[in-house]
């Protein structure tokens, strides 16, 4: 049961994951972009929970939470880059 | 236990995947905020606590739920980020959008 539960988990993942990388690559502004990686980044965060759970290693799940730290920063620095970009 | 854990991670994932298709389908940046900030805390933060469930220790539970409130407090700082980003650096809205408050002075 469970096994069968998270193969569906890492296929919605997965769809979800094209979605966020179709939307990199044709996102008309540079926000859209920023916006795709962001969830991107989020989604892996949520793979690599689920991974945790098919190796039965919890510190797994260390590392999605210290990727979501990581994955906030960037995007904050990316949304400053986006503000600065403007004034040159 | 375990059956509720699983539960939990496909609500999760199924959340994901609307945010992701929010993502691909709405018309312009600030919709597609909308969906993928619900698809942040609330998919991927589901799926964590499944996870987190799974193992059976409540230390990692612990752990996992620190990580869940962080996505929370984090998450719509983010999107409000872009979004304002967005909204400076002069990225138009969708025509079909009926009220915008930000035109004259942002």
């Amino acid at each position: 049961m469970t096994d069968l539960v998270l193969d569906g988990a890492y296929v919605l993942l997965a769809v979800a994951m094209l979605m966020a990388v179709i939307r990199v690559l044709r996102g008309p502004t540079l926000a859209d972009r920023i916006l795709g990686l962001d969830l991107a980044t989020t989604l892996a965060v949520g793979l690599i929970a689920i991974f945790a759970v098919t190796v039965r290693q919890w510190l797994y799940l260390d590392i999605a939470i210290a990727l979501a730290l990581v994955g906030f920063v960037a995007s904050a620095a990316f949304a400053r880059y986006l503000i600065s970009q403007r004034h040159q | 236990m375990s059956y509720a854990a699983d539960l939990i991670i496909l609500i999760g994932a199924l959340f994901a995947l609307l945010g992701a298709l929010g993502v691909l389908r709405f018309p312009d940046v600030y919709t597609r905020l909308h969906a993928a900030s619900k698809a942040g805390p609330l998919g991927v933060g589901l799926i964590l606590v499944g996870a987190g469930l799974h193992s059976g220790e409540p230390l990692i539970v612990l752990r996992v739920l620190l990580g869940l409130l962080f996505l929370i407090l984090v998450s719509p700082i983010a999107a409000h980020l872009l979004a304002r980003a967005a909204l400076r650096s002069g990225v138009p809205s969708s025509t079909s959008t009926s009220i915008n408050e930000f035109t004259s002075n942002h």
